[in-house]
């Protein structure tokens, strides 16, 4: 369940030749790891979790929650204190650190999940909505993360704009309909199969944004999806508003990489696996449609083929 | 809806889906083919579905006018169609290579016509129908703000099957600071133009063509029409070529820098230059048509002025050709900066998921349905936590009993403005301007010795030689561009004739101050023809 990594994770065996700075001597460290937890101790292990609930608290802001921090990191049993905590709540510590605090995710059936029925009341009725939400937050992490080392880089900063988005997706949908028109392919769906319509012309097809009557941003266009799902993400510690250019600019955080690189990145791909399309052995598959479209041809170099899984 | 209210009734909302089904009656088919095997294979049966969708396109037009009749009041003067193609050709002219069209603008500028239809009505009523038909052309009642036909193919297999066509006519694109401005789709402009289905650069050579066949003939009707049609391929080339370099500038690699686009950017300024050369050709020979048609009787003068309204054409596409040429230019040096950010950067430690290429990219042609399940799973993993609300019943009474906030609608209270007189200390009066003038507004046959002029200031106000001094001297160099472009009918000058000036307070130069003509009528004619 806990699925931290060990290069990010401040490993519980004391390790002096790190030669952090930052923590400090830990003069008591010796100490304290023979007394007993006690329920001051998982009061303060509590404490920690819920710091790590608030994502938007910096540790760097904050004494009482970098004090916490440096605990975790020095007394192994209050480290394991705090993962049971986390994990009796229906948590995922992706990460403990300065840079990203207590960094915890809710596990599918925590009661701090995000549902989409809640997230948009529309997308609980239409499938298309249901979609197109799912798809904004899909589309705002590649564009934070555009190349595999971007996710991977611990010290890289996405930035991204919600029009810039918009156009992003907009494009390889425009791409996807040029190769099927030099395909020959009747994209124009079957009249009463919705499900069925490709995925690309349901966003093709909603407009970018629209005049509305107060001056707001219309709330079913692609921009205006595109900008609840930022809100939300800044909402949950993962973006930060840095001007309001092209509909509003914005830049990640390290919360956000994590929750990406280890929760969504990989869950998605799972289900992606389980629809049997993407080929895990070698890349030159079935998701190559047609090797010689080669104007204007993203396939080529844009992460396709598959390495392996 | 009653037909007393007098706005809202209009807004009649424009059916969610246009549905316009061209399916023949599925009885008649079997009939037709025999032994159940469709005659018309699916390539005879492409053309067939091009042709169906570009009728489909011309669908919402008519629809207007069918439509007209459900509104509030008496409509029925307005012909919907025409105004609805004059607004897609006003957003297509207006469309620029960063933004599209201005809503207001389009309303201004089609209100014109509108009041022609119906001169009697009021201007309201005039504004209404053009918000109307432009709100029905974006088609704002739907979720999509687009159109759907359905027509029927038969698919490889001789099955008969149905599909939705969707398309949009004029579509809202978001602009800079958050504006949105409207942009005629490549559904509109094909409709507009009516050349259905056609490549972009031949259809713009062929225009041109037939351009100088027909002034070379003489017939400038024709040649208006074709110089139109030149001006929108332009358009449509143009943005084209935007969207293009909009990709270069999101991602490198997902543009083929190697041949594709150093190719397209090539033909493209070969293109640019091709139509320069053309059209100021073009700019020449109907300059001189113009002027050589004299205005003698009617018709030549009907000729004079479409000729001139065929120069105001060309000078566009030529304004356009030179805007796609600088974006052209700026297109190899964005390529060489977003190559030094995106691929020289340090290699990473490790690589990790692509999340476009492993991700969105595989996603997007999937069916909605299965696309869903990986977005799905995407969500409920990547959008954070949200902490449940606990609340006790007690705080849950005062929570609904609480009135809610009222939206403020004016935003703050403007401060007022606290305003200081500022204290009058100009060297000379109004009056003495006013005298000043009145000395200075000389015959045009009559110029006169500045050495006089002062000396009769001198005798009706002592500090009156000090301006009119002023005065002469800035008439030395008189300001003859913003008298030209005002259409003055004349204009004081003063020239230095070596006569050094005696005078107790000046000196210098006993400058010769007079009116000049001009010639307002031609100058106006030479303004519109450089504009």
């Amino acid at each position: 369940m806990t699925q931290y990594d060990a290069d990010e994770v401040p490993q519980p065996d004391p390790a002096p030749d790190t030669g952090e700075t930052a923590w400090g001597a830990p003069a008591d460290a010796p100490e304290t790891p023979p007394a007993a937890l006690t329920p001051a101790d998982a009061a303060d292990a509590a404490r920690l979790v819920s710091f790590g609930l608030q994502p938007k608290l910096l540790p760097a802001r904050d004494v009482e929650y970098a004090d916490l921090l440096r605990r975790y990191r020095d007394e192994p049993a209050f480290a394991r204190l705090a993962d049971a905590v986390a994990g009796g709540l229906g948590l995922v510590v992706l990460e403990v650190s300065t840079r990203a605090g207590m960094a915890v995710a809710a596990a599918e059936d925590s009661v701090f999940a995000v549902r989409m029925g809640d997230y948009a009341r529309r997308a609980s009725a239409d499938s298309a909505d249901r979609f197109l939400h799912g798809l904004a937050h899909l589309a705002i992490a590649a564009m934070s993360f555009p190349r595999p080392e971007d996710l991977a880089d611990d010290g890289y900063i996405g930035r991204i704009t919600v029009n810039g988005v918009d156009a992003f997706v907009r494009q390889a949908c425009r791409r996807l309909e040029e190769r099927a028109e030099q395909d020959g392919e009747n994209t124009d769906p079957v009249t009463d199969a919705p499900g069925l319509e490709s995925a690309w012309r349901v966003y093709a097809r909603r407009s970018a944004t629209g005049a509305t009557k107060d001056a707001r941003r219309l709330a079913g266009s692609t921009t205006g999806i595109i900008a609840k799902a930022v809100t939300f993400l800044v909402d949950s510690g993962f973006l930060q508003r840095t001007g309001d250019d092209a509909g509003g600019a914005y830049r990640t955080t390290a919360r956000y990489q994590l929750q990406v690189r280890d929760m969504a990145g990989t869950a998605a791909m799972a289900e992606l696996l389980e629809l049997g399309i993407v080929p895990v052995s070698d890349g030159s598959a079935s998701l190559l449609p047609g090797e010689e479209t080669d104007d204007l041809d993203l396939v080529a170099e844009a992460g396709l083929p598959f390495h392996s899984g | 809806m009653s037909r007393s209210a007098p706005f809202r009734p209009l807004s009649v909302p424009a059916p969610t889906l246009c549905d316009v089904t061209f399916s023949a009656p599925g009885a008649a088919a079997p009939q037709l083919n025999g032994h159940g095997r469709p005659a018309p294979g699916p390539a005879a049966d492409e053309g067939l579905a091009r042709r169906l969708r570009a009728l489909a396109c011309t669908a919402p037009l008519h629809d207007l006018d069918a439509r007209k009749a459900n509104l509030a009041g008496e409509y029925g003067v307005y012909a919907m169609a025409e105004v609805a193609l004059a607004v897609i050709d006003l957003v297509t002219l207006n469309m620029d290579f960063d933004t599209g069209a201005d809503h207001e603008e389009i309303v201004a500028k089609v209100l014109p016509r509108i009041a022609a239809q119906a001169p009697d009505r009021p201007a309201a009523e005039h504004e209404r129908v053009a918000r109307w038909v432009l709100e029905n052309l974006i088609n704002v009642g739907s979720v999509d703000r687009g159109f759907r036909a359905v027509y029927g193919t038969f698919d490889t297999d001789g099955a008969y099957v149905r599909r939705d066509y969707d398309f949009k006519l004029v579509e809202e694109v978001p602009g800079a600071g958050g504006t949105v401005y409207l942009r005629a789709t490549d559904e509109a402009v094909n409709v507009l133009v009516g050349a259905l289905d056609t490549d972009v650069t031949s259809a713009q050579i062929a225009a041109e063509v037939k351009l100088e066949v027909l002034i070379s003939r003489g017939r400038l009707a024709d040649a208006q029409l074709a110089a139109e049609q030149a001006r929108y391929r332009t358009v449509q080339y143009a943005e084209t070529l935007r969207k293009t370099l909009e990709a270069t500038r999101r991602n490198v690699r997902s543009v083929d820098w190697l041949r594709t686009v150093p190719d397209m950017i090539n033909e493209a300024l070969d293109h640019v230059a091709d139509r320069y050369r053309h059209e100021n050709a073009i700019l020449t020979n109907i300059r001189k048509a113009r002027d050589e048609a004299e205005a003698v009787d009617a018709r030549t003068g009907e000729h004079k002025r479409r000729a001139a309204e065929l120069v105001d054409i060309v000078k566009d596409c030529i304004r356009r050709h030179t805007q796609l040429q600088s974006r052209l230019l700026e297109a190899g040096p964005l390529f060489r900066a977003e190559q030094d950010r995106q691929a020289f950067a340090a290699p990473a430690a490790r690589t990790g998921l692509d999340l476009y290429g492993q991700l969105v990219a595989p996603v997007l042609p999937l069916p909605v349905e299965q696309a869903t399940r990986v977005t799905d799973a995407f969500f409920a993993r990547g959008t954070g936590l949200r902490t449940p609300a606990a609340v006790r019943v007690a705080d849950l009474v005062e929570v609904l009993l609480t009135p809610p906030v009222e939206r403020e609608h004016l935003g703050a209270e403007m401060p007022e403005p606290d305003l200081v007189a500022t204290p009058d200390d100009s060297r000379f009066s109004e009056a003495q301007l006013d005298a000043a003038t009145a000395l200075l507004a000389l015959p045009a046959d009559a110029p006169r010795r500045l050495s006089g002029l002062l000396a009769e200031a001198r005798r009706e106000d002592p500090e009156l030689p000090y301006l009119v001094a002023l005065l002469a001297v800035h008439a030395a160099s008189p300001p003859v561009g913003t008298a030209y472009r005002q259409g003055e009918q004349q204009l004081l000058f003063a020239v230095d004739d070596g006569t050094e000036l005696i005078d107790p307070e000046f000196g210098g130069a006993d400058l010769i101050v007079g009116t000049a003509l001009l010639d307002a009528a031609g100058m106006a004619a030479d303004r519109s023809e450089v504009a």
